[in-house]
């Protein structure tokens, strides 16, 4: 009985998927005329809000739809953005902006002075450097809808540096109903003014994001260099996918699944090199550091001789080599500043670049007075290049004879356990490694993690009132040349304290098939600009 | 004259005639009736040599990095190449013998005891029997793999929380095993002879019960013992499997994953590794369940 | 037969209600809170509290709970921590090609491993059954991604025949949705087919050692007629019991499967909203899954009857 039923079933269905399969054979022919620019992302969009968090893929998602009122260029020069003109009055204390004309949110309002600062001041109450501002801020008052005012009460020449500030958390511009969030909660409504619409419907979180261009953006009429001058879009649709398996996402490039890879490891280069549809390149000018931090509240990192004996052993190579793979996606520097960028220089770096001491190292440990104390660092199995420094620092202590334990979860548990201040044996830590990108290093201004300012600091909480003692004073340089020196002295003092050991620099290669033109070098991925064949 | 010098000669005499007897005699003919059961507990043998030896079989420290070594391919030098951070991936997998032979056996066994004291209790006292098939369903409905972050998180990746993580999603399978076995067994005239005889539950359950079910359970354990070691290496490819630095099967695999078109041998010499022990399990299993009971073949 | 089902239903709600305070125990109890993923790598532990406090996760475990079950009773699962949207939503979006590659893999598998395992049964001993039965076991030792991966690398890469990696919706054509789930399917399937291979084999020779095999063998039936007539039939209840308990092997393998393949499947947002503590989201897919399971447990339970008259609830 079930047989015939079996038989009648597969006789009603074949027909009826052999029409269905007919149809849609006529469907793949894609008569579409809109160009689609698939894009593959460093990470998921988790996060709308890039002030709420320095995800770099929720600052990269800010690109796209906000547009911001200075921006940096590849000369790390501020050039104005959605401002038209502006003026500083001779006593530096009164900028006044006025806005370019055109400019317009995605739906439909144009961007008035209210919602300049309404932006501003949610993001000040986030940002190092925007705190920095708002201490020196008397005010913000907007003349007109075209025209505000910033009235400070002191000096401050990072004025424009910080409305420009090219990565996390970058002063994007919103409309003030959503600007008036408060700074701890998330917005949820992605609309900005910035060259790109966000598609929320269609949004698939952990799967894509699907932007369109905004046909009523104005860009500049500049040349685009960095995140400044036009921002001219040439594709219809964006659609950013998540691919979370790096081989899969190599092989969907090279089959011509997809059209641009943003960050892909190094060690695939091989892959796609005999590939001639696909362009492996290195565009971003900066790259990325990794670091080793410490916890400065539990022994045995508490002492700085301990610290120091790390720095001594510490092969910047091998990390190079952990990280990158091979030296063209990786170099040692041995700065608390970019290297490749004004402010890095190499005072104290003998530290890190002189020949590797383990005897002496071992005599300091005994110095200090190291009681065999464990040592903790806590890693992140899901994150590789946190975890092959992690691998790397655990071997390095085990050769110095440490009491070292690795313990391995994943990156949600471990930025969760570094928040905790308890001794190591509640569930406290001793190190913990991640990595920031170029633009976050510059200088003493956007790097948090050379502050010395305790309670208050980075994971970590170092406390250095010489450090914080420093970095004032790079605020007051007078200029370009007093800035360079104000670093000189910061980093000098960071070598003596070491609040962290900077590991490597390295860039992760984008990837692109050949029939894509016009992509940006910079040390973020922007979309407009681009062309697909 | 018979003293006991003679006597411990004729002792070891027997002993060895015994050996040669097992080994020239009952082994062939073992073989010749259960080739791949021999085939598999020989390999398993040998996996558990190479897991107890090997510091002696492995050429270098597992867990030192070389970086300036890193992805060379197999040679001389490294038997098995070297991964991406320049550790020799044979030592690796010799010293990965012993975190995946652990894992399945401990799986294999804690599961089984588990599951068998529930079992027993559901399949002889009604009430808990409901209330205790319902909560095994909603074990199973809650992922393995939940349960292994959560239990990572909670302290660090470990082989521990790997184990457990495995158990609590084994244990409701040997449940269902032992209560349908124990069902079935209850309504046997010799059981019920011991009931109405006034036979404690105890030793009914000891005497009756626990025997008939024995050769089952064996082989049953045997699989589940293989699923665990594939169960790893899926945790380890999430990123909820055992500590990175102590090399697993499993986690070397996962760790290169994304380079297995680039350097494939990453890959490849764990996996036979791997799935040749799973293999063995299996057929081991398979050649229990045909020794112990032919009819073990309906359930099973 | 109805009260059965009315008990085995009421049943499911007990169930259900266990597993939804057990799986929000254990994610009270699992530190590491969205707050600290939402705030990035640069926060300060200030900013983490305030966050934590607007998210209200700083509430007793019995408000929290309770507050989730009303929202619950109301038909409102909740909405994610990370990006506002609502659970059901989440969890909708995701419906559609996790039940394709389901049914796909079911498909291959069954279609597959049924007749093998029959035709092992009928060869029994022989070179065909032992090596049948040595592929399937050699499906089940291969981890799925290592599967994976060598599919990947021959139908994709190598013969350029099937696509890497993706999924498109039915919506967008039969015939793109059906070329992206085949190796997906292949991959998943295989591990289940070795499962049921065996069992089918074990117990269609079972059955054809009964006596109304071979009254039908005297009675000069043709042999394929004894086997889908009657051996098949009667095998079915230890087979389908197999399938049930292997839908388990599915989901914890189907996560590989939807990484390794980019399909945006339940069991990918379920890890990536676990790795992140997105609690609504976790708690929210742990009771459909509950629910799902413990239903195809029941109808696979029902279908006993049909298969075999002895059985009656």
């Amino acid at each position: 009985m079930i047989n015939q039923l079996r038989r009648s079933a597969i006789l009603a269905i074949i027909p009826a998927v052999l029409a269905l399969g007919l149809t849609s054979f006529s469907l793949p022919a894609q008569a579409q005329q809109q160009k689609t620019l698939r894009f593959i992302a460093q990470a998921d969009l988790k996060i709308l809000d890039p002030i709420t968090t320095t995800a770099y893929i929720t600052r990269n998602h800010g690109y796209m739809v906000y547009d911001t009122l200075f921006a940096m260029n590849s000369k790390f020069e501020i050039k104005p953005q959605m401002v038209d003109k502006f003026t500083v009055s001779p006593d530096k204390k009164t900028y006044t902006f006025t806005l370019r004309d055109g400019l317009m949110f995605h739906d439909g309002t144009p961007v008035r002075s209210a919602d300049v600062i309404a932006s501003i001041d949610r993001w000040s109450k986030r940002d190092g450097l925007g705190q920095k501002l708002a201490e020196s801020t008397d005010s913000w008052v907007a003349t007109n809808d075209k025209t505000f005012v910033l009235k400070l009460k002191k000096p401050f020449a990072f004025v424009l540096d910080a409305l420009g500030k090219p990565s996390s958390n970058v002063p994007f511009i919103m409309p003030e109903r959503i600007a008036k969030t408060d700074a701890f909660t998330n917005i949820t409504d992605p609309t900005g003014s910035g060259p790109f619409k966000m598609m929320k419907d269609e949004w698939v979180p952990g799967s894509k994001v699907i932007y369109v261009k905004n046909k009523e953006y104005m860009p500049r009429k500049e040349a685009p260099s960095w995140a400044s001058g036009g921002k001219v879009v040439k594709v219809d649709r964006v659609e950013w996918l998540y691919i979370p398996d790096a081989a899969t996402a190599a092989n969907a490039i090279g089959n011509g699944e997809a059209d641009w890879w943003e960050q892909m490891p190094p060690d695939l280069i091989p892959l796609l090199a005999k590939n001639t549809s696909v362009k492996v390149e290195n565009i971003d000018p900066l790259g990325s550091m990794g670091l080793i931090r410490f916890n400065f509240l539990n022994p045995p990192f508490n002492n700085d001789k301990m610290r120091r004996a790390v720095a001594m052993v510490v092969n910047q190579q091998d990390y190079v080599l952990g990280i990158a793979g091979n030296a063209d996606n990786g170099k040692p520097c041995a700065s608390y500043f970019t290297c490749g960028t004004p402010l890095s220089n190499n005072v104290g770096s003998s530290l890190l670049t002189g020949k590797r001491d383990f005897e002496a190292a071992k005599a300091l440990i005994k110095e200090s007075g190291y009681k065999g104390e464990k040592i903790v660092i806590i890693s992140a199995a899901d994150q590789p290049i946190v975890q092959s420094q992690s691998l790397l620092t655990t071997e390095l202590l085990r050769k110095l004879g440490l009491n070292v334990e690795l313990q391995a979860g994943d990156w949600g548990s471990l930025i969760t356990r570094r928040t905790s201040k308890e001794p190591v044996d509640k569930g406290g830590w001793s190190i913990f490694h991640t990595w920031l990108v170029g633009p976050d290093l510059l200088n003493p201004g956007v790097n948090f993690a050379l502050r010395g300012n305790g309670e208050k600091a980075w994971f970590g909480w170092p406390t250095d009132q010489k450090l914080e003692t420093l970095r004032d004073a790079y605020f007051d340089a007078p200029n370009a040349a007093g800035a360079k020196k104000a670093a000189e002295a910061v980093q000098g003092r960071a070598f003596e304290f070491l609040p962290y050991i900077p590991t490597a620099q390295f860039i992760l290669p984008t990837a692109y098939r050949t029939n894509l033109s016009g992509i940006i070098v910079a040390p973020m991925a922007l979309l407009w600009n681009v062309e697909k064949k | 004259m018979i003293n006991n010098s003679t006597m411990s000669r004729v002792d070891w005499s027997a002993q060895i005639s015994k050996a040669r007897l097992f080994l020239t005699v009952q082994l062939p003919a073992l073989y010749k009736r259960y080739p791949f059961a021999v085939i598999g507990a020989a390999t398993l043998l040998l996996m558990l040599f190479i897991a107890i030896f090997a510091p002696f079989l492995a050429t270098a420290d597992p867990q030192a990095v070389a970086p300036l070594n890193r992805l060379k391919p197999p040679s001389w030098e490294y038997w098995f190449g070297t991964d991406a951070l320049g550790r020799d991936v044979y030592s690796r997998v010799m010293y990965g013998t012993r975190v995946s032979l652990t894992v399945g056996i401990s799986v294999a066994v804690l599961s089984t005891v588990i599951g068998l004291a529930i079992g027993l209790i559901t399949g002889f006292v009604r009430w808990v029997d409901a209330i205790v098939m319902r909560i095994m369903d909603g074990l199973m409905s809650i992922p393995s793999i939940l349960l292994a972050i959560a239990l990572m998180a909670l302290t660090k990746a470990s082989i521990e929380n790997v184990i457990i993580a495995i158990t609590i999603a084994e244990v409701p399978r040997v449940v269902r095993l032992v209560r349908s076995l124990v069902l079935g067994l209850r309504e046997q005239p010799y059981v019920e002879a011991a009931a109405a005889s006034g036979t404690p539950l105890l030793k009914t359950l000891l005497r009756h019960i626990l025997p008939n079910i024995a050769a089952p359970l064996l082989v049953q354990a045997t699989y589940i013992c293989a699923s665990a070691m594939i169960t790893e290496a899926i945790l380890s490819f999430i990123g909820a499997g055992t500590p990175p630095n102590i090399p697993s099967w499993g986690n070397i695999m996962a760790e290169s994953r994304s380079l297995f078109q680039i350097a494939g041998y990453l890959i490849l010499f764990p996996s036979i590794f791997l799935s040749a022990t799973v293999l063995a399990v299996n057929y081991l299993g398979d050649g229990l369940r045909d020794a112990l009971d032919p009819r073990l073949s309906r359930r099973m | 037969m109805l009260s059965y089902i009315v008990r085995r239903l009421g049943a499911t709600v007990v169930v259900m209600a266990v597993v939804a305070f057990v799986v929000f125990s254990l994610l009270y109890l699992t530190p590491g809170d969205p707050a600290a993923v939402i705030a990035g790598d640069v926060a300060t532990s200030e900013d983490i509290a305030r966050i934590r406090q607007s998210l209200g996760l700083d509430q007793p475990f019995l408000v929290r709970f309770g507050s989730w079950v009303w929202a619950l009773l109301h038909g409102d699962m909740g909405t994610s921590i990370f990006n506002s949207l609502p659970v059901s939503k989440l969890i909708g979006q995701r419906v559609e090609p996790t039940l394709s590659l389901t049914i796909c893999t079911l498909i291959v598998a069954i279609l597959t491993s049924v007749p093998l395992g029959a035709i092992a049964a009928a060869r029994a001993e022989s070179k065909l059954d032992h090596a049948i039965m040595g592929f399937s076991v050699l499906g089940f030792s291969i981890p799925v991604f290592v599967l994976a991966y060598l599919l990947i690398l021959l139908f994709s890469l190598q013969l350029h025949w099937l696509p890497v990696q993706g999924y498109r919706p039915i919506s967008e054509g039969i015939w793109p949705w059906f070329l992206h789930l085949i190796l997906p399917s292949l991959a998943l399937g295989t591990v289940y087919a070795a499962l049921i291979a065996r069992i089918t084999r074990a117990s269609i020779l079972d059955v054809l050692s009964q006596d109304y095999i071979r009254t039908a063998q005297a009675k000069g039936l043709k042999e394929s007629d004894i086997m889908i007539h009657h051996a098949l039939k009667n095998a079915a209840v230890p087979i389908i019991t197999i399938i049930g308990i292997g839908i388990g092997l599915l989901i914890s393998g189907a996560v590989v499967t939807e990484t390794v393949f980019a399909i945006p499947g339940i069991g990918r947002l379920t890890v990536d909203a676990i790795l992140r503590r997105d609690y609504p989201i976790i708690q929210g897919v742990i009771l459909i899954f509950s629910a799902t399971y413990v239903m195809i447990n029941l109808f696979i339970d029902l279908s006993y009857v049909f298969f075999d008259p002895r059985i009656r609830y």
